[in-house]
Protein backbone atom coordinates (compact mmCIF):
# COMPACT_ATOMS: atom_id res chain seq x y z
CA UNK A 1 0.00 0.00 0.00
CA UNK A 2 1.39 3.32 -0.56
CA UNK A 3 0.75 5.95 1.24
CA UNK A 4 1.09 10.08 0.99
CA UNK A 5 3.61 11.74 2.38
CA UNK A 6 0.91 14.11 4.28
CA UNK A 7 -1.17 11.14 5.47
CA UNK A 8 2.43 9.64 7.11
CA UNK A 9 2.82 12.90 8.64
CA UNK A 10 -0.37 12.85 10.55
CA UNK A 11 0.53 9.49 11.50
CA UNK A 12 3.82 10.67 12.99
CA UNK A 13 1.74 13.57 14.35
CA UNK A 14 -0.97 11.65 16.19
CA UNK A 15 1.51 8.67 17.88
CA UNK A 16 3.70 11.60 19.25
CA UNK A 17 0.52 13.02 20.72
CA UNK A 18 -0.07 9.66 22.05
CA UNK A 19 3.33 9.18 23.31
CA UNK A 20 3.43 12.49 25.27
CA UNK A 21 0.12 11.63 26.56
CA UNK A 22 0.90 8.40 27.89
CA UNK A 23 3.59 9.59 29.38
CA UNK A 24 1.49 12.59 30.76
CA UNK A 25 -1.09 9.59 32.62
CA UNK A 26 1.63 8.07 34.14
CA UNK A 27 3.18 11.14 35.41
CA UNK A 28 -0.54 12.26 36.65
CA UNK A 29 -0.73 9.26 38.90
CA UNK A 30 2.92 9.33 40.65
CA UNK A 31 1.88 12.89 41.05
CA UNK A 32 -1.78 11.94 42.48
CA UNK A 33 -0.25 9.38 44.54
CA UNK A 34 2.10 12.04 46.46
CA UNK A 35 -0.34 15.12 46.48
CA UNK A 36 -3.15 12.59 48.03
CA UNK A 37 -0.69 11.51 50.26
CA UNK A 38 0.60 14.71 51.41
CA UNK A 39 -2.20 16.61 51.58
CA UNK A 40 -3.82 14.42 53.61
CA UNK A 41 -1.29 12.80 55.59
CA UNK A 42 0.27 16.40 56.63
CA UNK A 43 -3.69 17.23 57.82
CA UNK A 44 -3.75 14.28 61.03
CA UNK A 45 0.37 14.67 61.07
CA UNK A 46 0.88 15.35 64.73
CA UNK A 47 3.74 15.43 66.52
CA UNK A 48 2.28 12.93 69.22
CA UNK A 49 2.09 11.07 66.68
CA UNK A 50 5.91 10.45 66.03
CA UNK A 51 6.48 10.10 69.69
CA UNK A 52 3.74 8.59 71.73
CA UNK A 53 3.11 4.84 71.42
CA UNK A 54 -0.96 4.14 71.00
CA UNK A 55 -2.94 4.32 74.03
CA UNK A 56 -6.03 2.57 75.77
CA UNK A 57 -8.87 2.74 72.94
CA UNK A 58 -6.22 4.13 69.90
CA UNK A 59 -8.04 1.66 67.78
CA UNK A 60 -11.32 3.80 68.27
CA UNK A 61 -9.95 7.28 67.91
CA UNK A 62 -8.12 7.34 71.32
CA UNK A 63 -4.92 9.35 72.24
CA UNK A 64 -1.32 8.26 71.19
CA UNK A 65 0.85 7.75 68.24
CA UNK A 66 2.85 5.21 66.26
CA UNK A 67 6.29 5.54 67.57
CA UNK A 68 5.85 1.38 67.93
CA UNK A 69 5.48 1.22 64.01
CA UNK A 70 8.51 3.74 63.79
CA UNK A 71 10.69 2.26 66.24
CA UNK A 72 9.85 -1.75 65.09
CA UNK A 73 10.49 -0.60 61.12
CA UNK A 74 13.67 1.09 62.32
CA UNK A 75 14.56 -2.41 63.95
CA UNK A 76 13.36 -4.97 61.82
CA UNK A 77 15.11 -3.23 58.43
CA UNK A 78 18.24 -2.04 60.25
CA UNK A 79 18.51 -5.64 61.20
CA UNK A 80 18.12 -6.92 57.99
CA UNK A 81 20.10 -4.21 56.34
CA UNK A 82 22.84 -5.85 58.38
CA UNK A 83 22.96 -9.11 58.03
CA UNK A 84 22.01 -8.73 54.39
CA UNK A 85 25.32 -6.83 53.88
CA UNK A 86 27.40 -9.61 55.83
CA UNK A 87 25.83 -11.86 53.40
CA UNK A 88 25.64 -9.75 50.40
CA UNK A 89 29.00 -8.33 49.99
CA UNK A 90 31.07 -12.05 50.19
CA UNK A 91 28.66 -12.85 47.45
CA UNK A 92 29.40 -9.87 45.67
CA UNK A 93 32.86 -10.13 45.88
CA UNK A 94 32.80 -13.96 45.14
CA UNK A 95 31.32 -13.01 41.56
CA UNK A 96 34.64 -11.56 40.47
CA UNK A 97 36.66 -13.08 37.54
CA UNK A 98 39.43 -14.20 39.74
CA UNK A 99 36.79 -16.52 41.91
CA UNK A 100 34.73 -18.04 39.77
CA UNK A 101 34.08 -19.11 36.11
CA UNK A 102 32.01 -16.54 33.77
CA UNK A 103 29.32 -19.37 33.36
CA UNK A 104 28.83 -19.99 37.53
CA UNK A 105 28.61 -15.71 37.38
CA UNK A 106 26.29 -15.76 35.04
CA UNK A 107 24.23 -18.60 36.87
CA UNK A 108 24.40 -16.51 40.00
CA UNK A 109 23.43 -13.47 37.99
CA UNK A 110 20.05 -15.39 37.38
CA UNK A 111 19.53 -17.07 40.51
CA UNK A 112 19.65 -13.41 41.88
CA UNK A 113 17.39 -11.92 39.96
CA UNK A 114 14.97 -14.60 39.76
CA UNK A 115 15.04 -13.72 43.64
CA UNK A 116 14.64 -10.17 43.18
CA UNK A 117 11.39 -11.17 41.68
CA UNK A 118 9.79 -13.22 43.79
CA UNK A 119 6.49 -11.93 45.90
CA UNK A 120 7.43 -10.70 49.15
CA UNK A 121 4.48 -12.56 50.32
CA UNK A 122 6.53 -15.94 49.28
CA UNK A 123 9.54 -14.36 51.46
CA UNK A 124 6.83 -13.81 53.93
CA UNK A 125 5.74 -17.60 53.53
CA UNK A 126 8.91 -19.17 53.83
CA UNK A 127 10.16 -16.86 56.89
CA UNK A 128 7.12 -18.63 58.33
CA UNK A 129 8.18 -22.03 57.27
CA UNK A 130 11.38 -21.22 58.54
CA UNK A 131 9.65 -19.90 61.87
CA UNK A 132 8.43 -22.99 62.19
CA UNK A 133 10.83 -24.95 61.67
CA UNK A 134 13.23 -23.30 64.49
CA UNK A 135 10.23 -23.48 66.68
CA UNK A 136 9.76 -19.21 66.84
CA UNK A 137 6.80 -17.25 66.97
CA UNK A 138 5.94 -14.21 65.15
CA UNK A 139 8.75 -11.88 66.67
CA UNK A 140 11.48 -9.14 65.87
CA UNK A 141 13.87 -11.99 64.79
CA UNK A 142 11.23 -13.59 62.47
CA UNK A 143 11.10 -10.48 60.58
CA UNK A 144 14.50 -10.00 60.23
CA UNK A 145 15.33 -13.13 58.66
CA UNK A 146 12.15 -12.72 56.31
CA UNK A 147 13.05 -9.34 55.06
CA UNK A 148 16.92 -9.99 54.58
CA UNK A 149 16.22 -12.51 51.99
CA UNK A 150 14.10 -10.09 50.71
CA UNK A 151 16.57 -7.58 50.79
CA UNK A 152 19.35 -9.72 50.00
CA UNK A 153 19.04 -9.68 46.20
CA UNK A 154 18.51 -6.58 45.80
CA UNK A 155 21.50 -4.97 47.56
CA UNK A 156 23.77 -8.41 46.49
CA UNK A 157 23.10 -7.41 42.64
CA UNK A 158 23.35 -3.65 43.12
CA UNK A 159 26.98 -4.30 44.82
CA UNK A 160 27.55 -6.64 41.90
CA UNK A 161 27.65 -4.34 39.50
CA UNK A 162 29.40 -1.33 40.67
CA UNK A 163 32.15 -4.13 41.58
CA UNK A 164 31.88 -5.28 37.93
CA UNK A 165 32.84 -1.10 36.94
CA UNK A 166 35.96 -1.59 38.20
CA UNK A 167 38.94 -0.92 36.01
CA UNK A 168 40.94 -3.90 35.45
CA UNK A 169 44.19 -2.13 35.77
CA UNK A 170 43.72 -1.41 38.92
CA UNK A 171 43.27 -4.90 40.23
CA UNK A 172 46.19 -5.54 38.22
CA UNK A 173 48.21 -3.15 39.85
CA UNK A 174 47.34 -4.86 43.07
CA UNK A 175 47.89 -8.80 41.82
CA UNK A 176 51.56 -7.23 40.28
CA UNK A 177 52.42 -6.66 43.51
CA UNK A 178 52.47 -9.82 44.77
CA UNK A 179 48.92 -9.31 46.94
CA UNK A 180 46.56 -11.86 47.51
CA UNK A 181 42.94 -12.13 46.55
CA UNK A 182 41.38 -10.94 49.39
CA UNK A 183 44.22 -8.16 49.80
CA UNK A 184 43.15 -6.68 46.40
CA UNK A 185 39.30 -7.32 47.59
CA UNK A 186 39.20 -5.41 50.73
CA UNK A 187 42.21 -3.12 49.73
CA UNK A 188 41.24 -1.92 46.58
CA UNK A 189 38.13 -3.51 44.82
CA UNK A 190 36.23 -2.49 48.22
CA UNK A 191 37.69 1.00 48.72
CA UNK A 192 36.84 1.86 45.16
CA UNK A 193 33.29 0.46 45.31
CA UNK A 194 32.64 1.71 48.65
CA UNK A 195 30.10 4.87 47.68
CA UNK A 196 28.65 1.70 45.32
CA UNK A 197 28.33 -0.04 48.65
CA UNK A 198 26.43 2.20 50.24
CA UNK A 199 24.06 3.76 47.54
CA UNK A 200 23.08 -0.55 47.16
CA UNK A 201 22.73 -0.79 50.88
CA UNK A 202 20.08 2.00 51.24
CA UNK A 203 18.59 1.28 48.08
CA UNK A 204 18.18 -2.32 49.95
CA UNK A 205 16.99 -0.27 52.89
CA UNK A 206 14.19 1.60 50.77
CA UNK A 207 12.80 -1.39 49.86
CA UNK A 208 12.71 -3.29 52.89
CA UNK A 209 11.22 -1.04 55.71
CA UNK A 210 8.03 0.05 52.70
CA UNK A 211 7.71 -4.10 52.62
CA UNK A 212 4.77 -4.78 54.11
CA UNK A 213 3.72 -9.03 52.75
CA UNK A 214 6.95 -10.46 54.16
CA UNK A 215 6.93 -9.21 57.27
CA UNK A 216 2.66 -9.81 58.13
CA UNK A 217 3.21 -13.00 59.67
CA UNK A 218 6.34 -13.03 60.51
CA UNK A 219 6.99 -9.98 62.56
CA UNK A 220 3.58 -9.87 63.97
CA UNK A 221 1.86 -6.24 64.86
CA UNK A 222 2.41 -5.13 68.70
CA UNK A 223 1.45 -1.65 70.22
CA UNK A 224 4.53 -2.09 72.32
CA UNK A 225 8.19 -1.24 71.19
CA UNK A 226 10.13 -4.27 71.20
CA UNK A 227 13.11 -4.43 74.10
CA UNK A 228 14.30 -8.35 72.63
CA UNK A 229 14.68 -10.03 69.48
CA UNK A 230 11.82 -12.47 70.64
CA UNK A 231 8.97 -9.69 71.00
CA UNK A 232 6.80 -8.92 68.13
CA UNK A 233 7.52 -5.90 65.95
CA UNK A 234 5.09 -3.22 64.69
CA UNK A 235 5.98 -1.74 61.58
CA UNK A 236 5.14 1.22 59.42
CA UNK A 237 3.22 -0.15 56.17
CA UNK A 238 1.20 -2.81 58.39
CA UNK A 239 0.36 0.60 60.64
CA UNK A 240 -0.69 2.11 57.14
CA UNK A 241 -2.69 -1.38 56.25
CA UNK A 242 -4.50 -1.98 59.53
CA UNK A 243 -5.15 1.75 60.83
CA UNK A 244 -7.27 2.14 57.20
CA UNK A 245 -8.85 -1.38 57.69
CA UNK A 246 -11.06 0.24 60.11
CA UNK A 247 -14.31 2.04 60.16
CA UNK A 248 -13.52 4.95 62.19
CA UNK A 249 -12.51 8.30 60.45
CA UNK A 250 -9.83 9.31 63.03
CA UNK A 251 -7.84 6.08 63.00
CA UNK A 252 -7.83 6.37 59.25
CA UNK A 253 -6.38 9.66 59.03
CA UNK A 254 -3.97 8.25 61.07
CA UNK A 255 -3.54 6.19 58.32
CA UNK A 256 -2.71 9.04 56.33
CA UNK A 257 -0.05 10.60 58.20
CA UNK A 258 1.38 7.42 59.02
CA UNK A 259 2.13 6.81 55.07
CA UNK A 260 2.98 10.48 55.05
CA UNK A 261 6.06 9.62 57.48
CA UNK A 262 6.94 6.42 55.30
CA UNK A 263 6.87 7.72 52.68
CA UNK A 264 9.12 10.93 53.71
CA UNK A 265 11.47 8.05 55.10
CA UNK A 266 11.75 6.75 52.15
CA UNK A 267 12.21 9.74 50.08
CA UNK A 268 15.63 10.61 52.54
CA UNK A 269 16.81 7.87 52.06
CA UNK A 270 16.49 8.05 48.21
CA UNK A 271 17.82 11.47 48.43
CA UNK A 272 20.49 10.54 50.87
CA UNK A 273 21.98 7.59 48.97
CA UNK A 274 22.12 9.71 45.48
CA UNK A 275 24.32 12.38 47.59
CA UNK A 276 26.13 10.11 48.94
CA UNK A 277 27.14 8.21 45.46
CA UNK A 278 27.92 11.40 43.61
CA UNK A 279 30.23 12.92 47.35
CA UNK A 280 31.51 9.99 47.92
CA UNK A 281 32.88 9.03 44.06
CA UNK A 282 35.14 12.39 43.41
CA UNK A 283 38.43 10.66 44.55
CA UNK A 284 37.45 7.26 42.74
CA UNK A 285 39.95 6.27 40.16
CA UNK A 286 38.35 6.28 36.99
CA UNK B 1 53.48 -15.28 53.52
CA UNK B 2 52.10 -18.43 54.75
CA UNK B 3 49.32 -16.55 57.11
CA UNK B 4 48.44 -14.59 53.88
CA UNK B 5 48.05 -17.37 52.09
CA UNK B 6 45.96 -19.08 54.72
CA UNK B 7 43.79 -16.00 55.31
CA UNK B 8 43.24 -15.84 51.25
CA UNK B 9 41.97 -19.77 51.49
CA UNK B 10 40.31 -19.09 54.41
CA UNK B 11 38.28 -16.18 52.82
CA UNK B 12 37.66 -17.90 49.79
CA UNK B 13 35.76 -20.55 51.72
CA UNK B 14 33.75 -18.10 53.17
CA UNK B 15 32.73 -16.32 50.13
CA UNK B 16 32.41 -20.14 47.98
CA UNK B 17 29.75 -20.47 51.00
CA UNK B 18 28.01 -17.49 50.66
CA UNK B 19 27.82 -17.98 46.77
CA UNK B 20 26.87 -21.27 47.43
CA UNK B 21 23.64 -19.97 49.47
CA UNK B 22 22.73 -17.54 46.82
CA UNK B 23 22.37 -19.83 44.43
CA UNK B 24 20.36 -22.65 46.32
CA UNK B 25 17.84 -19.94 47.80
CA UNK B 26 15.14 -20.63 45.73
CA UNK B 27 15.40 -24.44 45.91
CA UNK B 28 15.49 -23.82 49.28
CA UNK B 29 12.23 -21.94 49.41
CA UNK B 30 10.90 -24.62 46.84
CA UNK B 31 11.65 -27.54 48.89
CA UNK B 32 10.63 -25.75 52.42
CA UNK B 33 7.03 -24.39 50.49
CA UNK B 34 6.46 -27.87 49.23
CA UNK B 35 7.46 -29.83 52.73
CA UNK B 36 4.60 -27.50 54.27
CA UNK B 37 2.18 -28.59 51.41
CA UNK B 38 2.67 -31.94 51.45
CA UNK B 39 -0.17 -32.82 53.85
CA UNK B 40 -2.64 -31.61 51.59
CA UNK B 41 -1.10 -32.97 48.49
CA UNK B 42 -1.08 -36.03 50.10
CA UNK B 43 -4.84 -36.00 51.11
CA UNK B 44 -6.21 -34.49 47.21
CA UNK B 45 -4.61 -34.19 43.76
CA UNK B 46 -3.21 -30.93 42.73
CA UNK B 47 -5.41 -30.82 39.66
CA UNK B 48 -8.70 -31.95 41.92
CA UNK B 49 -7.50 -28.47 44.41
CA UNK B 50 -6.66 -26.27 41.10
CA UNK B 51 -9.87 -26.80 39.56
CA UNK B 52 -12.47 -27.04 42.29
CA UNK B 53 -14.60 -23.66 42.79
CA UNK B 54 -15.40 -24.84 46.32
CA UNK B 55 -13.29 -23.17 49.08
CA UNK B 56 -14.79 -24.00 52.67
CA UNK B 57 -11.22 -24.43 54.81
CA UNK B 58 -13.34 -25.63 57.85
CA UNK B 59 -15.12 -28.58 56.17
CA UNK B 60 -11.93 -29.09 54.84
CA UNK B 61 -12.98 -27.77 50.97
CA UNK B 62 -9.45 -26.09 49.41
CA UNK B 63 -10.45 -25.09 45.78
CA UNK B 64 -8.17 -22.64 44.37
CA UNK B 65 -9.85 -22.15 41.10
CA UNK B 66 -11.48 -18.34 42.06
CA UNK B 67 -8.12 -17.75 43.51
CA UNK B 68 -6.43 -18.51 40.37
CA UNK B 69 -9.17 -16.61 37.99
CA UNK B 70 -8.68 -13.43 40.29
CA UNK B 71 -5.03 -13.20 40.12
CA UNK B 72 -4.38 -13.78 36.20
CA UNK B 73 -7.80 -11.65 35.69
CA UNK B 74 -6.72 -8.93 37.68
CA UNK B 75 -3.25 -9.02 36.09
CA UNK B 76 -4.73 -9.07 32.98
CA UNK B 77 -6.66 -5.94 33.11
CA UNK B 78 -3.37 -4.16 34.81
CA UNK B 79 -0.95 -5.55 31.70
CA UNK B 80 -3.97 -4.68 29.16
CA UNK B 81 -3.85 -0.90 30.85
CA UNK B 82 -0.45 -0.66 31.32
CA UNK B 83 1.59 -2.51 28.09
CA UNK B 84 0.49 0.18 25.50
CA UNK B 85 0.63 3.06 27.92
CA UNK B 86 3.80 2.33 29.13
CA UNK B 87 5.57 1.09 25.62
CA UNK B 88 4.64 4.40 23.89
CA UNK B 89 6.03 6.78 26.86
CA UNK B 90 9.00 4.55 26.53
CA UNK B 91 9.67 4.87 22.94
CA UNK B 92 9.00 8.42 23.92
CA UNK B 93 11.99 8.43 26.06
CA UNK B 94 14.18 6.35 24.10
CA UNK B 95 13.35 8.41 20.98
CA UNK B 96 12.36 11.68 21.13
CA UNK B 97 13.25 13.26 24.26
CA UNK B 98 16.62 14.96 24.77
CA UNK B 99 18.74 12.92 26.65
CA UNK B 100 18.77 15.72 29.93
CA UNK B 101 14.63 14.65 30.23
CA UNK B 102 15.75 11.08 29.82
CA UNK B 103 18.04 10.90 32.67
CA UNK B 104 15.52 13.12 35.14
CA UNK B 105 12.45 10.71 34.23
CA UNK B 106 14.64 8.29 35.26
CA UNK B 107 15.30 9.65 38.18
CA UNK B 108 11.39 9.81 38.80
CA UNK B 109 10.59 6.27 37.45
CA UNK B 110 13.06 5.30 39.91
CA UNK B 111 11.28 6.73 42.80
CA UNK B 112 8.23 5.21 41.44
CA UNK B 113 9.34 2.03 41.75
CA UNK B 114 10.61 2.71 45.44
CA UNK B 115 7.02 3.87 46.63
CA UNK B 116 6.03 0.71 48.80
CA UNK B 117 2.87 -1.13 47.85
CA UNK B 118 0.92 0.03 50.57
CA UNK B 119 1.03 3.61 49.47
CA UNK B 120 -0.24 2.46 46.00
CA UNK B 121 -2.97 0.96 47.92
CA UNK B 122 -3.65 3.64 49.94
CA UNK B 123 -3.81 5.73 46.72
CA UNK B 124 -6.45 3.07 45.37
CA UNK B 125 -8.86 3.20 48.29
CA UNK B 126 -8.74 6.97 48.05
CA UNK B 127 -8.75 7.67 44.58
CA UNK B 128 -9.40 4.82 42.39
CA UNK B 129 -12.08 2.89 44.59
CA UNK B 130 -14.69 5.91 44.65
CA UNK B 131 -13.84 6.46 40.99
CA UNK B 132 -15.05 2.73 40.15
CA UNK B 133 -17.57 2.74 42.32
CA UNK B 134 -18.67 6.48 40.42
CA UNK B 135 -18.39 4.82 37.17
CA UNK B 136 -19.67 1.38 37.75
CA UNK B 137 -23.01 2.88 39.07
CA UNK B 138 -23.62 5.17 36.09
CA UNK B 139 -23.00 2.13 34.10
CA UNK B 140 -26.37 0.89 35.95
CA UNK B 141 -24.24 -1.79 38.04
CA UNK B 142 -24.48 -1.99 42.30
CA UNK B 143 -20.86 -2.02 43.44
CA UNK B 144 -18.95 -1.16 46.14
CA UNK B 145 -16.25 -0.08 44.20
CA UNK B 146 -13.41 -2.50 45.55
CA UNK B 147 -13.16 -4.73 42.33
CA UNK B 148 -10.92 -6.61 39.67
CA UNK B 149 -10.82 -2.79 38.15
CA UNK B 150 -9.71 -0.68 41.07
CA UNK B 151 -7.19 -4.00 41.72
CA UNK B 152 -5.96 -3.89 37.55
CA UNK B 153 -5.57 -0.23 37.29
CA UNK B 154 -3.41 0.43 40.90
CA UNK B 155 -1.45 -3.02 39.24
CA UNK B 156 -0.72 -1.15 36.22
CA UNK B 157 0.46 2.00 37.63
CA UNK B 158 2.73 -0.08 40.13
CA UNK B 159 4.41 -2.14 37.00
CA UNK B 160 4.52 1.35 34.84
CA UNK B 161 8.48 1.73 36.25
CA UNK B 162 9.25 -1.76 35.51
CA UNK B 163 8.30 -1.90 32.03
CA UNK B 164 9.18 1.68 31.27
CA UNK B 165 12.92 1.18 32.56
CA UNK B 166 13.51 -2.49 30.90
CA UNK B 167 12.00 -1.02 27.32
CA UNK B 168 14.08 2.35 27.48
CA UNK B 169 17.34 0.50 27.70
CA UNK B 170 16.26 -2.40 25.29
CA UNK B 171 15.22 0.64 22.98
CA UNK B 172 18.48 2.26 23.74
CA UNK B 173 20.44 -0.45 22.44
CA UNK B 174 19.25 -0.99 19.18
CA UNK B 175 22.44 0.42 17.23
CA UNK B 176 22.38 3.82 16.10
CA UNK B 177 23.00 2.81 12.15
CA UNK B 178 19.59 1.16 12.23
CA UNK B 179 17.64 4.63 13.32
CA UNK B 180 19.83 6.43 10.21
CA UNK B 181 19.43 3.19 7.78
CA UNK B 182 15.47 3.76 7.87
CA UNK B 183 15.47 7.51 7.94
CA UNK B 184 17.77 7.73 5.34
CA UNK B 185 15.04 5.61 3.41
CA UNK B 186 12.99 8.95 4.04
CA UNK B 187 10.48 7.14 6.57
CA UNK B 188 9.21 8.85 9.63
CA UNK B 189 10.63 8.47 12.97
CA UNK B 190 7.31 6.41 14.18
CA UNK B 191 7.74 4.36 11.30
CA UNK B 192 11.32 3.88 12.01
CA UNK B 193 10.53 2.67 15.51
CA UNK B 194 7.11 0.42 14.04
CA UNK B 195 9.34 -1.33 11.39
CA UNK B 196 13.03 -1.33 12.49
CA UNK B 197 13.13 -0.68 16.11
CA UNK B 198 10.29 -3.07 17.51
CA UNK B 199 11.42 -5.73 15.14
CA UNK B 200 14.84 -5.44 16.24
CA UNK B 201 14.03 -4.96 20.03
CA UNK B 202 11.41 -7.50 20.08
CA UNK B 203 12.66 -10.00 22.55
CA UNK B 204 13.89 -7.10 25.40
CA UNK B 205 10.25 -5.69 24.80
CA UNK B 206 8.78 -8.48 25.59
CA UNK B 207 10.96 -9.58 28.49
CA UNK B 208 9.92 -6.01 29.56
CA UNK B 209 6.45 -7.11 29.56
CA UNK B 210 6.61 -10.19 31.39
CA UNK B 211 8.90 -8.49 34.33
CA UNK B 212 5.78 -6.48 34.59
CA UNK B 213 3.43 -9.30 34.27
CA UNK B 214 5.29 -11.59 36.95
CA UNK B 215 5.74 -8.50 39.24
CA UNK B 216 1.79 -8.25 39.09
CA UNK B 217 1.17 -11.60 39.83
CA UNK B 218 2.95 -11.71 42.93
CA UNK B 219 2.04 -8.25 44.11
CA UNK B 220 -0.25 -8.07 47.78
CA UNK B 221 -0.88 -5.64 49.92
CA UNK B 222 -1.79 -2.84 47.29
CA UNK B 223 -4.30 -5.36 45.35
CA UNK B 224 -5.51 -6.94 48.76
CA UNK B 225 -6.48 -3.24 50.05
CA UNK B 226 -8.60 -2.68 47.19
CA UNK B 227 -9.91 -5.78 45.07
CA UNK B 228 -12.59 -6.61 47.31
CA UNK B 229 -11.83 -10.24 48.55
CA UNK B 230 -14.72 -12.18 47.85
CA UNK B 231 -14.19 -16.39 47.04
CA UNK B 232 -16.09 -15.98 44.27
CA UNK B 233 -15.05 -16.70 40.14
CA UNK B 234 -15.55 -12.56 38.64
CA UNK B 235 -18.20 -12.35 35.57
CA UNK B 236 -17.26 -8.31 34.83
CA UNK B 237 -14.89 -6.00 35.91
CA UNK B 238 -16.96 -4.81 38.73
CA UNK B 239 -17.21 -7.70 40.58
CA UNK B 240 -14.77 -8.43 43.73
CA UNK B 241 -12.08 -10.72 43.25
CA UNK B 242 -9.73 -12.64 45.39
CA UNK B 243 -6.31 -13.03 44.31
CA UNK B 244 -3.96 -15.80 45.54
CA UNK B 245 -1.59 -13.58 47.24
CA UNK B 246 -4.37 -11.66 48.98
CA UNK B 247 -5.78 -15.00 50.23
CA UNK B 248 -2.25 -16.00 51.91
CA UNK B 249 -1.63 -12.53 53.25
CA UNK B 250 -5.31 -12.32 55.03
CA UNK B 251 -5.67 -16.00 56.50
CA UNK B 252 -2.49 -16.11 57.90
CA UNK B 253 -4.24 -15.38 61.13
CA UNK B 254 -6.57 -18.33 61.65
CA UNK B 255 -4.22 -21.29 59.30
CA UNK B 256 -3.10 -22.43 62.35
CA UNK B 257 -6.15 -23.19 64.21
CA UNK B 258 -8.17 -24.90 61.28
CA UNK B 259 -6.80 -28.63 60.22
CA UNK B 260 -4.71 -28.36 56.18
CA UNK B 261 -5.54 -24.61 55.98
CA UNK B 262 -1.57 -23.89 57.07
CA UNK B 263 -0.71 -26.24 54.26
CA UNK B 264 -3.13 -25.26 51.63
CA UNK B 265 -2.31 -21.51 51.95
CA UNK B 266 1.93 -22.76 51.87
CA UNK B 267 0.75 -24.65 48.64
CA UNK B 268 -0.54 -21.20 47.34
CA UNK B 269 2.56 -19.61 47.92
CA UNK B 270 4.36 -22.56 45.94
CA UNK B 271 2.36 -21.83 43.50
CA UNK B 272 3.28 -17.96 43.44
CA UNK B 273 7.03 -18.77 43.23
CA UNK B 274 6.97 -21.33 40.55
CA UNK B 275 5.07 -19.21 38.31
CA UNK B 276 6.92 -15.98 38.83
CA UNK B 277 9.86 -17.84 39.06
CA UNK B 278 9.76 -19.39 35.81
CA UNK B 279 8.37 -16.11 34.12
CA UNK B 280 11.21 -14.17 35.67
CA UNK B 281 13.98 -16.80 34.57
CA UNK B 282 12.68 -16.98 30.70
CA UNK B 283 12.79 -12.98 30.59
CA UNK B 284 16.05 -12.88 32.19
CA UNK B 285 17.53 -15.78 29.87
CA UNK B 286 16.14 -13.64 26.81
CA UNK B 287 17.91 -10.06 28.12
CA UNK B 288 20.96 -11.40 28.52
CA UNK B 289 21.30 -13.30 25.23
CA UNK B 290 20.21 -9.65 23.76
CA UNK B 291 23.10 -8.35 25.89
CA UNK B 292 25.65 -10.76 24.31
CA UNK B 293 24.51 -9.77 21.13
CA UNK B 294 24.55 -6.35 21.14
Amino acid sequence: MRLTMKWRRREEAMMKALMVASLAVILLFLAGIIFVIVSRGARALSWSMIVQTPKGGYYLGGGGGIANAIVGSLYLTLGASIISVLLSLPIAFALQREYVPRAVANLTRLALDVLWGTPSIVYGAFGFVVMVYLGLRASLLGGIIALSLLMLPIMTRAMEEVIRMIPLQLKEIAYSLGATRIETTLHVVLRQALPGIVTAAMLAFGRGIGDAASILFTAGYTDYIPHSLLDPAASLPLAVFFQIGTPIKEVQDRAYASALILLIVILVVNLFSRFMSLRFSRHNVR
Amino acid sequence: MRWRYLKDRGNTAGMKAALIFANSLFFLMLIGLYYKSRPILALKSLSHLLGSSVWLPTQGQFGFYPFIVGTVEVTLIAMILAVPTCLLAAVWLAEYSSRRFREALRVVIDLMAGIPSVIYGLFGVIVIVPLVRDVGRALGRQTTGYTLLAGGVILAVMVAPIIISVSVEVLRAVPMEARETSLALGITKWAAVRHVLFKSARHGLLSAVVLGFARAFGETIAVLMVVGNVARVPHSLFDPAYPLPALIANNYGEMMSIPLYDSALMLAALILLVVVGVFHMVAHLALYRMEKGS
